[in-house]
């Protein structure tokens, strides 16, 4: 029987990462809920094959239930009844699915009913499901949410709600409104203390929310009156059943039509605070943002994954001219590439979601005791490892889902123009991956800090420290060459001394960088597993020495003179 | 109101997904080309099982299997989805049963089972299809049977009455019966739900009660093979190979031709 995991030897192997045995160590505390919850693991191998089973149930789901469902949840859609979402029919099947199978709570700590994983299997998890419907796996992965209700609501709000999204309650996250998009310091909903009811009271619009008629809502809100920008912005939960919030409208979207974008109307709406006023936008968002970052991440992999498979079933079956169109470089040449940026892509996304494990693991053990010394250098690390790999991870890896969908889509010829291939689904979905939860273009802004300060650089020069072995020291020198080309360029961007000509370079440091981190990725990878990745090291070595190659010279030839015919008016 | 329900289940080997391999060139099934798995229908009557304990709070599911050792797999597969017990009966006396011999093993474990409202299996496996242990072992227990189940519709425990709909020919019928009953499920009822990960986590090293032939005070002359008056002559393995094509018109001679060749090759008449 078909198996989305257990098909994709790729996933397990990122699961059996060396770094997984700190990561479980730190998440599973040395294992001390062995002997009081009968789901605990007693050790680490005991840890890793529950992954494993879960994995293999997700893998089982997607491919049997929330795939075979894509195409009918595409074509109805949800609709607006009353004030309240009702989903296509088979998304309901498909909540049924991974509710009954528990695979809810997934990060949450087992004293409030949750599995415990690490992000790194909620990661796998994620792309699993976005694979077989990224629409679905939308509101599915809203239940990370709860991680931001975890870290920062009070004990008594922990109690209340976290069992709830463990026994499957969906969430969203309401940020956006008609104003405030990428600018989010300009949100206006209003939130008013009753001192009467001793609540705050929610009201105004909130629109292209993800979910938005579900169980249990983060909402940023204005609760400080007369404040124009960021500090005056705080985080509430909004419990649907206390009423008050009704869905207006659901937009009619070019992609990921199961997934429920509504404009919300808030009426004098029940509403409590989350974590402390004001830190709202400054602090609680930044981390849900990132956190959703890591998601559609995993979720453009999920649609290269897709595109991949669509691509090469398709290239296998259809004969032109007497022989299967997969014989033909013209076709195999598109189809290698899509592979290579999708294990290269994967292998970044892995190393970002182990990176966030271990600084998020240390940062709850802070709240139970005192780190050590060196537990706090770990944990300053990787947190900044973690901040400098997430838009890095999400940026390339949407951009790669548009490009390998587009190229999919390409392979199928005639074919994959029409609704009947599912081809046609993956490139409308990955459209909005380079979009939502920050464009490629903030990706960029979060990511130039790093490419600046050189802090890029010194992972790069970490990374070029690990053995090689000798059959693949070429590979080794092809990559300090680019990395050479990287920092000349980042050095010509910097001596300008101009921020607009910076800004206007980051985008091609920005993927000079990716390239050279995938590159180094991809070959410590081939020498894990040989089988697995020789392929796509060679073709993406080229393919990434010629991106280098060519924001290298768009950058060498780019001056500040030319700021002008840039600019538009 | 608080059910205690039985589900037979079998191990059986996967006819659904057969290689080239499937058969030894003695003719024998080559076990080991084909993995085995929880018998389909059997799966079917425990979602009817789980939605039965599902909408009656309190309710236990004992499965019961027979088979080698490794039949315990389908025990904690069926845990995994929520059932509460297995119990494996497995003893060497017991092997080589046809319907007959095992549907008396199976009436005789659930007797030492003891208390039950109902009993749900599969309406056939999918290696032997005969159908008929389910009915057997109402026989053996003098209870009554609905065969072909799609729904259970509603069980009621103080009235002792259930309804269900059943697949017949060219559509559904309704039926009512009294408990205890045996319930076969067909492959058209609802599939049944997934693995739950707390409970595969959980259980995945659960081991389980075996019973022997003594443990359910089995008479010997009616138990594997002195119980099983079935005997089998032959087992063939008949490769259908493609010949050459031959093409007809819808004229008269044609088919006049077409039905003497296969009255001759004895196919019809």
């Amino acid at each position: 029987m078909a198996n989305s995991y257990t098909d994709v030897p790729e996933i397990k192997f990122h699961m059996e990462h060396p770094l997984m045995k700190r990561i479980v160590e730190l998440k599973e505390r040395n294992y001390a809920d062995y002997g009081q919850y009968d789901y605990a693991p007693k050790d680490f191998e005991d840890a890793m094959d529950n992954y494993d089973r879960l994995l293999d149930i997700t893998g089982d789901i997607n491919a049997n239930i929330i795939g075979p469902n894509s195409e009918d949840v595409d074509a109805e859609g949800p609709h607006c009844e009353n004030g309240r979402v009702r989903y296509a029919s088979k998304t309901y099947e498909n909540l049924d699915a991974t509710i009954k199978a528990g695979l809810c709570g997934m990060t949450m700590p087992r004293r409030y009913e949750g599995l415990n994983l690490p992000n790194v299997v909620y990661t796998a998890a994620n792309e699993i499901i976005a694979e077989g419907d990224a629409g679905f796996e939308n509101i599915w992965s809203l239940q990370d949410c709860i991680e931001t209700l975890y870290e920062f609501g009070d004990e008594d709000q922990r109690r209340r709600y976290i069992p709830r999204v463990c026994a499957g309650e969906t969430m969203s996250m309401d940020l956006t409104e008609p104003d405030a998009g990428s600018d989010l310091q300009s949100v206006m909903l209003k939130a008013t203390f009753d001192e009467k009811e001793n609540c705050w009271r929610l009201n105004g619009v909130k629109r292209f929310i993800t979910n938005g008629d579900a169980d249990i809502h983060l909402v940023l809100a204005r609760s400080i009156e007369g404040t124009k920008d960021g500090r005056g912005l705080s985080m509430f939960i909004y419990d649907k059943r206390n009423g008050g919030v009704n869905v207006r409208r659901i937009e009619n979207k070019l992609g990921i039509h199961g997934s429920p974008t509504c404009e919300l109307v808030y009426k004098n709406a029940k509403a409590e605070l989350c974590g402390s006023e004001k830190l709202g936008l400054i602090k609680y968002v930044m981390g849900l943002m990132n956190g959703a970052r890591l998601g559609i991440a995993s979720q453009s992999v999920g649609a290269e994954q897709a595109a991949y498979e669509e691509a090469i079933n398709y290239a296998r079956d259809r004969k032109q001219f007497g022989k299967e169109i997969i014989n033909f470089p013209a076709v195999y040449d598109m189809i290698s590439r899509i592979k290579a940026k999708l294990d290269a892509g994967r292998s970044l996304l892995y190393m970002t979601a182990r990176y966030v494990d271990i600084y998020k693991c240390l940062d709850d053990i802070s709240k139970e005791r005192s780190l050590t010394p060196e537990e706090r250098a770990e944990f300053k690390k990787y947190s900044k490892m973690a901040d400098a790999f997430t838009p890095l991870a999400k940026g390339m890896n949407s951009e790669f889902a548009n490009e390998s969908s587009y190229d999919s889509i390409q392979v199928h010829g005639g074919s994959g123009f029409m609704l009947e291939y599912k081809c046609q689904r993956v490139y409308r979905d990955a459209r909005i991956m380079s979009i939502y939860e920050g464009t490629t273009q903030l990706q960029t802004v979060a990511a130039i800090r790093y490419i600046t300060s050189g802090f890029y650089e010194g992972i790069i020069n970490e990374y070029a420290q690990e053995p090689v072995a000798a059959e693949y020291a070429s590979y080794a020198e092809r990559i300090a060459a680019m990395f050479e080309k990287l920092k000349a360029a980042t050095a010509k961007a910097k001596e300008a001394n101009n921020q607009e000509f910076l800004d206007l370079c980051s985008r091609h440091l920005y993927e000079m960088t990716a390239y050279v981190i995938m590159s180094h990725l991809l070959l410590q990878d081939v020498q894990r597993n040989v089988d697995l990745f020789k392929k796509s090291l060679v073709v993406f070595m080229n393919y990434a020495e010629s991106k280098v190659e060519e924001h290298s010279n768009y950058i060498a030839k780019l001056d500040v003179d030319q700021l002008e015919a840039y600019r538009q008016e | 109101m608080s059910l205690k329900i039985i589900v037979l289940a079998k191990q059986v080997p996967d006819t659904r997904n057969v290689g080239p391999d499937a058969m030894t060139p003695e003719g024998t099934v080559n076990r080991a080309a084909l993995p085995a798995v929880f018998n389909p229908e059997d799966l079917n009557a425990l979602e009817q099982a789980l939605r039965l304990k599902d909408a009656n709070p309190g309710s236990t599911i004992t499965m019961l299997t027979m088979g080698l050792p490794k039949a315990a797999e389908v025990l904690k597969e069926g845990i995994y989805r929520g059932a509460d017990e297995g119990i494996l009966i497995s003893d060497r006396p017991l092997g080589g049963a046809d319907t007959l011999a095992t549907s008396y093993t199976l009436a005789q474990a659930i007797k030492k089972v003891g208390d039950y409202d109902i009993i749900l299996c599969g309406r056939q496996a999918i290696d032997g299809d005969t159908a008929q242990v389910g009915p057997q072992v109402a026989e053996k227990l003098g209870l009554t049977q609905i065969t072909y189940t799609e729904e259970i519709i509603s069980l009621d425990k103080e009235a002792k009455k259930i309804v269900a709909k059943r697949h017949i020919d060219g559509g559904v019928e309704t039926v009512e019966g009294p408990l205890p009953i045996v319930v076969t499920v067909n492959g058209s009822a609802a599939p049944c739900r997934t693995r739950n990960v707390k409970r595969v986590w959980a259980n995945k090293n659960r081991e389980f009660t075996v019973w022997g032939a003594a443990d359910i005070e089995a008479d010997p002359m009616q138990i594997g093979k002195a119980g099983s008056p079935t005997n089998v002559k032959a087992v063939k393995s008949i490769v259908f190979k493609a010949k050459e094509n031959k093409t007809l018109t819808s004229s008269d001679e044609d088919i006049n031709s077409l039905i003497v060749e296969l009255m001759e090759s004895n196919t019809i008449g």
